[in-house]
């Protein structure tokens, strides 16, 4: 303990924090855009969510302080624990939860409140990171697989219920993780095929999918043939292949039209094209991409997108509001935020690879991973490639938990990388 | 591979991102469009438009308030539709339609419901409006005409069209536009400049508050008000003469250019192409292909002008020094223009004419010779007609004369390109065009083209350019109506050729006596033109036209007119007269010529309009 203040922050990554702090200010400079209206008065006026956010932003100052103060080994030792109360807080939700827009997800503390499944990911990724360095566990092991898959999936399915399908499903972010600590790349490629043959049964049905797919794989099998120079190559795996997929082919075109609800079809739908809907359900993404659209090369101007002050775009100032960042500042100002996301996962990602502890590296994975999947995710929708699927932006959406959450998932790993270098002292 | 699985995935997913972008910010336009129909609305605030009045300051052009009953559906309450009806004088089904109507435009919007309401049916409607709510009434201009004459030069104003919303920024779909006469020859000067108001509306089209705190509002410009140059007395006078009767009448003030009289006939009341009823009664008009009432025949038809056009041959004459005021030409009721060429004339055989007696006469033979001296001064034909072409234009003839209303017709003055056109092996010399002589043949020339000539000779040797605004408020009018233009007969010239009109009219002889008016010393020319339709594919001729032109007083004239009366046979039969009435109207106030005025007000040629319409063989000039 002989290490000064000073010198601990020197060994801070401060590029992570400058591009921290530059999705946080654009973040609160939009919220403040978006949901600015006439009766607005102080900066702090904690009924609007401008206000709001800039005590959650002051929070959270406190909060990085706290967790940079916290011993490094504490978080590993904790883990599991940390990992069992975030289950109990999801838990509790089913007794003590509160309503809003029909998800039970939030806790009330006075006229505040907290989103437990926002913390969860981080308990997560502690548990997960605990887990697989330990030095008994071995990624081959299927036992031991499937004991990491529980971690992960325990979450996921407390919070699907509540309902927040879209929370659940960022816990799919933790494969790479396991794919990246050695997990065998055919759960990717299979979960690769899986969504691919998803769109193609949706957009051309499952009867041309099937056909092609007899086709693709008997040209696979002819080549492979040809290639090897195997005297006999069975034919029989291949056309289990086959059957195994237009099984699914047929069973996607099943679940979609008799499992799925409407609006779930319709969702998948627009994003496809196959049906243009720009009132209904397919308001939002439309209204968001005429915001973004009309913003052009340099935006319209901070407090000055059109857009964004005749509210059309709803929820603008949470999972919309990439659109008031194109609209307002434009190409420069999106493609910018763009930039700086993926040069801070591609951070994330340099600095989890550098760390001597498996611990620290699997946990920095997950924090670049779950990042990299809101980002992809949240993005995708509002500029209408992806259906909508309703979770934040990192550090850019309002709301406090999640901007907690996020905050809480970084800063461990800043600590646990500053402190990389103590581990063999 | 393991280790850069997820760098790669992250990389790929920005690159998209930014592709994403960069079409639906950089390279797809549209959107910008529709942020701008949808967030920002433009409310205009429309100045009135100005008044026209007449050159003695009498109002012609004024406005009137309109209302119209606006709907927006979506907020329509349950409402008493029997009694609405009612007040609105219009039964349910017609409400229905109505209301459908405006919904399939917009539920959110409001739209017009009913255009145009009457004042008195304004006054019980709006007592009772707030029992509806979803309707309102907005208030519009309309124009209100305080004559019932000159419907062809004041024009009306209608709702642009798609391709005026197209082609110039200003409009907007709905908003009114002069369409014809002074309405569209002084649009930007009379509709002044509507201001706007830019509103930011939110996402259920309510507004907010302004646009960028109203950096891009403008305020309205008023309209203007113009003086035009008729004399509506003398404009409506004329339309009375010429009832029943096809034909213009064009009358100018010599020293100034400025008409004073623009009649056509058929014409039509302008108030009738006002308000609701305006699209039925246009298609009424713009149907009727016989009578052609927006045909305006002083601007737009173009006859042989006839011996009147003799004048200008003398005066080329006498500008190409080829005759003088007193040499005699000898007429032998007619005589041979080329071998075995006959050109008749009304000279009793033998009749030796010097110019005076030549123009008071209209001798053919006198004309056709002075003709083919001025082209065969020339070597070659070509130069000759080209010399005499550059006189002839000189006086406005055969081109636009570049007047400010927005019709008209450049007429025919021909040239040696356009004979070579007409005989494209060569071979035509003075002879081949001596119909150009007595103003027939390949000359054409509309109603104001010869006004416009009259008032050169009574300025003895230049004119303004005809106009027909008088007064901008506030704004002067177009240094072209008060540039003057030279033509190229020396002013010495025109002493023997006024001399012959008023020979015309004074000198026992004169083929216009009847025009002659006691106390006024009027000069003037009669014509009779040739005309021929087409009829079942066969070129049949018609009656000739009625010619008169004329000027007055002989020293200081006030007024120069050409009257054209379609099918009315010699000049001085009904054109002669007819200008002489206007004449001595717009000089003296008052006409004391009765037996000669009731005369010409009820005469009709409607018999002779119905001839080739009629399928059966008919006999002309009776």
């Amino acid at each position: 303990m002989s290490r000064t203040t000073g010198n601990f922050l020197w060994k801070l990554d401060w590029l992570t924090i400058l591009f921290y702090a530059l999705l946080v200010c654009m973040g609160w400079l939009n919220i403040y855009s978006a949901s600015l209206n006439e009766n607005a008065n102080s900066l702090l006026d904690l009924t609007q969510p401008y206000g709001k956010q800039l005590f959650f932003i002051g929070c959270g100052l406190v909060l990085i302080m706290l967790l940079l103060s916290i011993e490094a080994k504490f978080y590993e030792r904790f883990a599991s624990i940390i990992y069992l109360a975030s289950l109990a807080a999801l838990l509790g939700l089913f007794i003590f939860g509160k309503t809003i827009n029909g998800a039970t997800s939030w806790y009330g503390i006075g006229s505040m409140t907290l989103q437990p499944s926002e913390f969860a990911k981080a308990a997560t990724a502690l548990a997960l990171a605990k887990y697989l360095s330990d030095m008994q566990f071995n990624i081959k092991n299927l036992k031991h697989q499937l004991s990491a898959f529980l971690i992960i999936a325990l979450p996921a399915i407390l919070i699907v219920p509540q309902p927040d399908p879209g929370s659940a499903l960022v816990y799919g972010s933790f494969f790479f993780v396991l794919h990246r600590e050695g997990l065998s790349g055919i759960y990717l490629i299979l979960a690769f095929i899986s969504i691919s043959l998803f769109i193609v049964t949706l957009l051309f049905g499952p009867i041309y999918v099937s056909i092609g797919i007899a086709f693709l794989v008997l040209l696979f099998f002819f080549w492979k043939r040809k290639t090897k120079k195997k005297k006999r190559l069975s034919f029989l795996p291949f056309l289990g292949a086959i059957t195994v997929m237009v099984a699914f082919s047929f069973s996607v075109n099943f679940v979609f039209n008799n499992v799925f609800e409407q609006r779930h079809r319709d969702r998948f739908n627009i994003v496809l094209g196959k049906s243009v809907d720009t009132k209904g359900i397919g308001y939002n993404t439309n209204q968001s991409q005429i915001a973004i659209g009309s913003g052009g090369f340099t935006g319209k101007g901070w407090l000055e997108g059109t857009q964004t002050k005749g509210g059309f775009v709803p929820e603008q100032h949470t999972d919309y509001i990439f659109s008031t960042v194109g609209e307002e500042f434009g190409f420069l100002g999106a493609g910018g935020v763009v930039i700086v996301f993926t040069l801070l996962i591609l951070r994330l990602l340099t600095l989890a690879e550098r760390q001597k502890s498996q611990f620290s590296r699997v946990f920095g994975y997950s924090v670049a991973s779950i990042l990299f999947f809101h980002f992809v995710i949240n993005i995708g929708m509002v500029i209408g490639i992806l259906p909508t699927i309703g979770i934040p932006l990192p550090f850019i959406s309002y709301g406090g938990s999640s901007l907690w959450g996020f905050t809480i998932l970084l800063f461990i790993f800043l600590k646990l990388d500053a402190n990389r270098l103590n581990e063999w002292r | 591979m393991r280790k850069f699985l997820l760098h790669f995935t992250v990389i790929l997913v920005g690159a998209v991102f930014l592709g994403r972008l960069s079409y639906l910010q950089l390279f797809d336009d549209s959107f910008e469009e529709l942020s701008t129909n949808n967030a920002v609305k433009a409310v205009y605030d429309y100045p009135e438009r100005g008044y026209i009045y007449d050159r003695n300051g009498k109002l012609l052009v004024a406005n009137q308030p309109a209302y119209d009953v606006m709907v927006t559906p979506r907020e329509v309450q349950t409402l008493d539709t029997l009694e609405f009806c009612q007040l609105l004088n219009i039964d349910k089904k017609e409400f229905i339609r109505r209301y459908r109507k405006a919904y399939t435009y917009s539920p959110w919007r409001p739209s017009v419901f009913i255009a145009q309401l009457a004042k008195e049916e304004y006054a019980s409607l709006q007592e009772k409006m707030h029992k509806y709510q979803g309707f309102f009434i907005q208030k519009r201009s309309l124009r209100s005409y305080r004559t019932h004459s000159a419907g062809n030069v004041l024009g009306y104003i209608s709702e642009v069209n798609d391709y005026e919303v197209q082609k110039n920024p200003y409009y907007q779909a709905g908003e009114l536009i002069g369409r014809q006469g002074i309405e569209k020859s002084y649009e930007e000067v009379l509709r002044g400049v509507k201001g706007v108001k830019r509103l930011q509306k939110d996402r259920f089209n309510r507004i907010i508050g302004p646009y960028k705190n109203g950096i891009y509002d403008t305020l309205p410009q008023q309209g203007r008000d113009i003086y035009i140059s008729l004399d509506i007395e003398l404009q409506e006078y004329g339309e009375l003469l010429m009832n029943n009767k096809r034909g213009g009448i064009v009358a100018v003030e010599p020293s100034s250019g400025e008409l004073l009289a623009l009649i056509s006939a058929p014409t039509y009341d302008p108030s009738q192409l006002v308000g609701r009823q305006r699209s039925k009664n246009y298609a009424k008009l713009h149907r009727d292909t016989i009578n052609r009432p927006l045909f305006d025949r002083g601007l737009q038809a173009q006859y042989p002008p006839g011996s009147p056009f003799k004048t200008l041959n003398a005066l080329v004459a006498l500008q190409e020094g080829v005759v003088t005021p007193d040499e005699r030409i000898t007429c032998y009721h007619g005589h041979y223009y080329a071998k075995g060429r006959w050109m008749g004339c009304h000279c009793p055989s033998g009749t030796k004419n010097n110019m005076d007696k030549a123009v008071y006469q209209s001798c053919n033979t006198y004309f056709s010779n002075v003709y083919r001296r001025v082209v065969e001064k020339y070597e070659s034909p070509k130069e000759g007609i080209q010399n005499w072409n550059r006189h002839i234009e000189s006086f406005g003839l055969g081109n636009f004369l570049g007047n400010d209303l927005p019709i008209g017709t450049r007429g025919t003055v021909p040239d040696s390109s356009y004979y070579k056109r007409m005989y494209p092996r060569g071979g035509w010399r003075a002879v081949t065009t001596i119909s150009n002589a007595i103003g027939q043949g390949e000359i054409l020339a509309s109603p104001i083209q010869l006004a416009n000539m009259t008032a050169t000779i009574a300025n003895r040797g230049y004119y303004y350019t005809p106009h027909i605004i008088r007064d901008i408020k506030g704004q002067s009018i177009d240094e072209k109506f008060t540039t003057k233009r030279q033509t190229t007969i020396s002013a010495d010239h025109f002493g023997p050729v006024i001399e012959g009109m008023f020979n015309v009219v004074e000198k026992k002889g004169g083929t216009a006596r009847i025009a002659k008016i006691p106390g006024i010393e009027v000069c003037g020319k009669t014509g009779t033109a040739e005309n021929f339709a087409i009829i079942d594919s066969v070129r049949t001729q018609l009656t000739d036209h009625s010619i008169f032109v004329a000027f007055a007083p002989k020293e200081n004239p006030k007024i120069a007119i050409a009257v054209f009366i379609e099918n009315g046979y010699w000049g001085s039969r009904w054109a002669a007269p007819i200008a002489s009435l206007m004449i001595e109207k717009y000089l003296t106030q008052e006409v004391k010529r009765d037996v000669l005025e009731e005369r010409m007000m009820l005469g009709s040629l409607q018999d002779e309009y119905d001839k080739p319409l009629s399928g059966e063989p008919f006999e002309i000039n009776q």
